[in-house]
């Protein structure tokens, strides 16, 4: 189960490219390694590794005082492309909790409420404010997920997010827990009203 | 994945008899009596064996006849329905949805989820509609269709919303035709897409083997005689697309959005008025080994791939075989048919279509993603250039440093004749009844 997530404190590591995809994110290539741990060291491959496998150093996350950035800003239509959820838990791995874009793949957006990684979308003109203050100098910022809001010296923004997945990040929860014990009744009685030209013909 | 983390917490797949496995996107497609020779794709496998096994689940392995792309199994089987809400852990599961299902493309943990209560959690989604009208033009396909509607909504146009195709002249298409579109949405950003289910579908669906059948068929017939959308229907937003003018499409760049007709050029840096989109096409031309202005026919490939979700189905490779007709592969080629399934391979071979290919100078392979995702062993070089039928035209997608440019199967075997792209509006392609298949049904 995920780690809950209230307030988020760190310096911002901007990722500044749009339309940046999930192979982009996890190469396929990787996708089958069968472990979910260690794959960290495939997260952005190809923007921080060299044809050999070296690595290139110039990557923001690779960049001294940005290792530990819990905080990733990026372009338009972050996470876009695959649904694979790997490229959600290299992030998490690598150690980041929080993705602010003005907009996210639809998938990559719920594979990351599903794993303890808050993905802020943003207006445009914040997104571009802040972006510019990253340029200006390293910028640590607090992330309030109570109060849907970001802040930093000089400037605050509030941001929208649904409120399932607010609470689920909120609480760590497990969802499944959390759908079986208030609607089981409700899959049963669905279960039993089901057609039968619903179900898969079986000789 | 997903098994694993069931397998911790205790829990156990809820449906077992509505849960079905297949083996697509690791497979070789070469010889399929020798092991798998790749370690972490046979260990792969073995694990999904092991696992549908302990679970119960209906497993569609490499040896299974029933094998193939499931997004191509899925309709063929009768697996997938109209009225149906299926889930599946790849994003063109919006392809389904040309049957009137509603289908999600899921991560594992939704994966989870699904296994463990049968259901999955969703915010409404917003309704987009796009209208097709018009007749398209000679050899201008599906595909090229929901190319150009790419190139103008852009790959995050329809975030959040499920695209429903509308109009007589999706009404007109045939069902393997929709299912090209409605796999591709998901390129647009789509949540999923979906068309309003008719005669076509059901005729296509009737004889598969898990279909339903005598009264229960009746039964469901009437049902899904129910689903037509609604004439007032309002959606939260439109696009009506005219498609009169549309010509063959060719991706220039590393998304789909890049995309130009055949009779065009490469877009010039000044065409960008955004900086940003200015970068990002500097970069993808970069990538791609492209000049800007560069026409579309001065562009030489090496590699020609007609397989993938989009465009493997019998219809895409009876298109195919339209063009290569009498015709040879341009001999710096390399070109590769992989049938979305091996029903698909089966049928193909039965009206002899695979000797029409390897007589062309075409491989003849078994279905699997393939070259798509080149997560087997078919994979492009280094800056190797390919025309390639499938839906991704991202970096490395295809093989690391490989370029890849998206085309229909038809604009794909002429550009294998010519080792360029070329107008296949005026190209000299048989008709189906030229190529004498006897007793072919093209759905
Ligand atoms: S053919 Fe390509 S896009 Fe389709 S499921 Fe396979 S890998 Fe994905």
């Amino acid at each position: 189960m995920p780690d809950p997530i209230r307030v988020l404190t760190s310096r911002v590591a901007l990722f500044d490219a749009d339309d940046v995809d999930t192979d982009q994110i996890f190469p396929a290539q990787f996708l089958k390694v069968t472990e979910r741990k260690g794959l960290s060291k495939y997260l952005f491959y190809r923007w921080r590794y060299d044809e050999a496998g070296n690595p290139l150093g110039s990557f923001i996350l690779d960049v001294e005082g940005f290792r530990d950035s819990k905080i990733l800003l990026t372009g338009r239509n972050f996470g876009i492309g695959s649904s694979r959820e790997n490229a959600v838990w290299a992030l998490t791995e690598f150690g980041i909790r929080c993705v602010i874009s003005s907009s996210f793949g639809d998938i990559f957006y719920n594979n990351a409420s599903k794993n303890g990684l808050l993905c802020v979308r943003l207006g445009d003109d914040a997104a571009d404010a802040m972006r510019n203050s990253v340029r200006e100098g390293k910028l640590v910022v607090s992330v309030d997920l109570e109060k849907q809001t970001i802040s930093y010296p000089g400037n605050q923004f509030a941001f929208e997010i649904e409120p399932h997945i607010k609470e689920r990040l909120l609480r760590g929860a497990d969802d499944i827990a959390f759908t079986i014990n208030n609607y089981e009744e409700e899959i049963r009685g669905y279960e039993a009203r089901m057609p039968k030209y619903m179900l898969p013909f079986r000789p | 994945m997903a098994f694993e983390s069931l397998r911790v917490s205790g829990r156990r797949v809820r449906r077992p008899d509505l849960t079905f496995a297949v083996m697509d996107h690791n497979v070789p497609t070469g010889d399929r009596s020798v092991p798998v020779s790749e370690a972490l794709s046979a260990n792969q496998m073995l694990t999904l064996q092991k696992n549908t096994n302990e679970y119960g689940i209906t497993l569609f392995d490499l040896q299974s006849p029933m094998q193939g792309i499931s997004h191509v199994i899925g309709p063929e089987l009768g697996l997938t329905l109209p009225g149906l809400t299926f889930t599946c852990g790849d994003s063109h599961s919006s392809t389904h949805g040309a049957l009137g299902s509603l289908a999600l493309g899921i991560g594992t943990s939704e994966g989870e989820h699904v296994f463990a209560t049968q259901t999955i959690w969703l915010r409404r989604l917003k309704q987009f509609a796009v209208n097709l009208r018009g007749v398209l033009s000679e050899c201008v396909t599906s595909k090229d269709v929901i190319l150009s509607i790419i190139r103008t909504i852009g790959t995050g146009g329809a975030i959040g919303h499920v695209v429903e195709f509308r109009g007589p002249t999706v009404a007109k298409m045939s069902l393997e035709e929709r299912m090209t579109m409605t796999n591709m949405t998901i390129e647009g950003g789509a949540r999923t897409s979906i068309i309003e289910p008719d005669q076509k579908v059901f005729d296509y669906i009737r004889d598969g083997p898990f279909a339903p059948r005598g009264r229960d068929w009746d039964e469901a017939m009437e049902f899904w005689r129910t689903l037509g959308s609604d004439h007032e229907a309002r959606y939260d937003r439109s696009l009506d697309v005219d498609v009169d003018p549309i010509e063959p499409q060719v991706s220039w760049g590393t998304n789909p959005a890049m995309t130009v007709g055949v009779t065009e050029s490469v877009p010039s840096l000044g065409d960008f008025h955004d900086a940003g989109d200015r970068l990002a096409a500097e970069k993808a031309l970069k990538y791609m080994g492209l000049l800007p202005n560069q026409r579309i026919s001065d562009i030489p490939i090496d590699a020609v791939f007609i397989g993938s979700c989009t465009n493997a189905r019998l219809s895409d490779l009876i298109a195919a075989a339209r063009v290569l007709k009498g015709r040879r592969v341009s001999s710096s080629i390399r070109a590769m048919v992989v049938p979305g399934s091996q029903s698909v391979k089966r049928r193909a071979e039965s009206l002899g279509l695979h000797r029409l290919f390897t007589e062309a100078g075409f491989e003849w392979r078994n279905s699997g993603c393939s070259m798509c995702i080149a997560m087997n062993e078919d994979k492009l070089s280094p800056g190797e250039r390919c025309a390639s039928t499938s839906n991704r035209n991202f970096e490395n997608r295809q093989g690391p440093g490989g370029r890849t440019h998206l085309v229909s199967p038809l604009t794909a075997a002429a550009a294998a004749i010519e080792g360029r792209f070329v107008d296949v509006r005026d190209y000299g392609v048989a008709s189906v009844e030229e190529l004498g298949l006897e007793g072919a049904v093209v759905a």
